[in-house]
């Protein structure tokens, strides 16, 4: 019994916590580099609409974006449709063509992501596409939610 | 008294360089969007030359969806009810009983998909949806019946994959609106 006894006594009951500096930084490294701050500011309401045959953009690199919706206007007011592109909002349509062009020269795989809001009219995307066709970027993407289903 | 300042070892404490990681790995998890971008893919066809004549298509192998404002479906001029489209277009595209209406075989189906200007996204992506759906559907049933795995177990650009692509291929056209 007394023999027990001591060698209960003897062990200690500690985790070692030295490297857990090296386990947290590890996990840090890994959120620092797969996090993407936000590119750009959107300034047009966007609400994307659901479907469900949809199909993942494996290679982001290629994708670039343009934005459809209403215009955000100072005090929290809607404006009328409008394009964005990047950063900025393009008005004249007929723009789009040389600037999708110069990203086509740059990356000769583009695909265009089209992130419409699902309440914008058929009619502005339309004009977009056909400048599309102009640019010779050809492959597009209608950016959609997955439906619960 | 200097003597014995000196041989005290300069450090820093690095006590607390847990707490610091912690607070940076805190911010770095909630700032993280793993969201990948979903969509239904398209290509555009390339602009049309005006002095081209468009290539001839026999009737029987376009089918024409119009969609309207409200969200109501014509398919070949009859009113369709949007829950019905994807059996009627399955119909059509594979068209097993040989009717002479439908199309002469799957890849010669076009589907031509219309709407108007005012026509709000949603819908246009709905009944894009559909279409999708249509041809989802077909592919796995043949990918099922010839190598008894779904559509989507096949690998990129196998010959398996590329021998459905060309028995349904995606022929969809997006017809531009009138007005």
């Amino acid at each position: 019994m007394a023999h027990f006894k001591k060698k209960q006594a003897g062990s200690k009951q500690e985790i070692p916590t030295s490297a857990m500096p090296d386990v947290v930084f590890m996990l840090l490294f890994f959120f620092m580099v797969t996090t993407v701050l936000r590119e750009v500011t959107l300034k047009v309401k966007l609400d994307l609409t659901q479907a469900s045959n949809i199909e993942k953009i494996e290679q982001k690199r290629l994708v670039s974006y343009i934005y459809m919706g209403p215009e955000r206007l100072p005090g929290n007011q809607l404006g009328d449709d409008k394009v964005q592109i990047d950063d900025a909002i393009v008005d004249d349509i007929g723009a789009i063509r040389n600037i999708m062009y110069d990203k086509l020269i740059e990356e000769p795989k583009l695909i265009v992501s089209l992130r419409v809001d699902q309440n914008s009219e058929f009619g502005l995307l339309t004009d977009v596409q056909k400048e599309l066709q102009q640019a010779g970027t050809f492959r597009i993407n209608y950016s959609t939610k997955r439906e619960a289903d | 008294m200097l003597k014995k300042k000196k041989r005290e070892g300069a450090e820093i404490n690095g006590s607390s360089m847990a707490d610091i990681a912690f607070l940076l790995l805190i911010f770095f998890l909630v700032t993280t969007t793993i969201n990948v971008d979903t969509g239904i893919g398209m290509v555009l066809p390339p602009p049309l030359d005006p002095e081209q004549e468009p290539p001839p298509i026999r009737e029987r192998n376009l089918m024409k969806i119009l969609v309207n404002a409200q969200g109501l479906v014509l398919m070949d001029e009859e009113p369709v009810p949007i829950t019905e489209v994807r059996t009627k277009l399955i119909e059509f595209i594979d068209n097993p009983e040989g009717n002479e209406e439908l199309a002469v075989s799957p890849d010669a189906a076009i589907v031509s998909l219309k709407t108007q200007r005012e026509t709000p996204y949603s819908i246009y992506i709905d009944m894009l949806d559909e279409v999708m759906g249509a041809y989802k559907d077909l592919r796995d049933a043949a990918s099922r019946s010839n190598y008894g795995v779904p559509y989507d177990a096949l690998a990129d650009d196998s010959p398996q994959q590329n021998q459905i692509q060309d028995m349904y291929p995606k022929k969809i056209s997006i017809a531009e609106p009138d007005s």
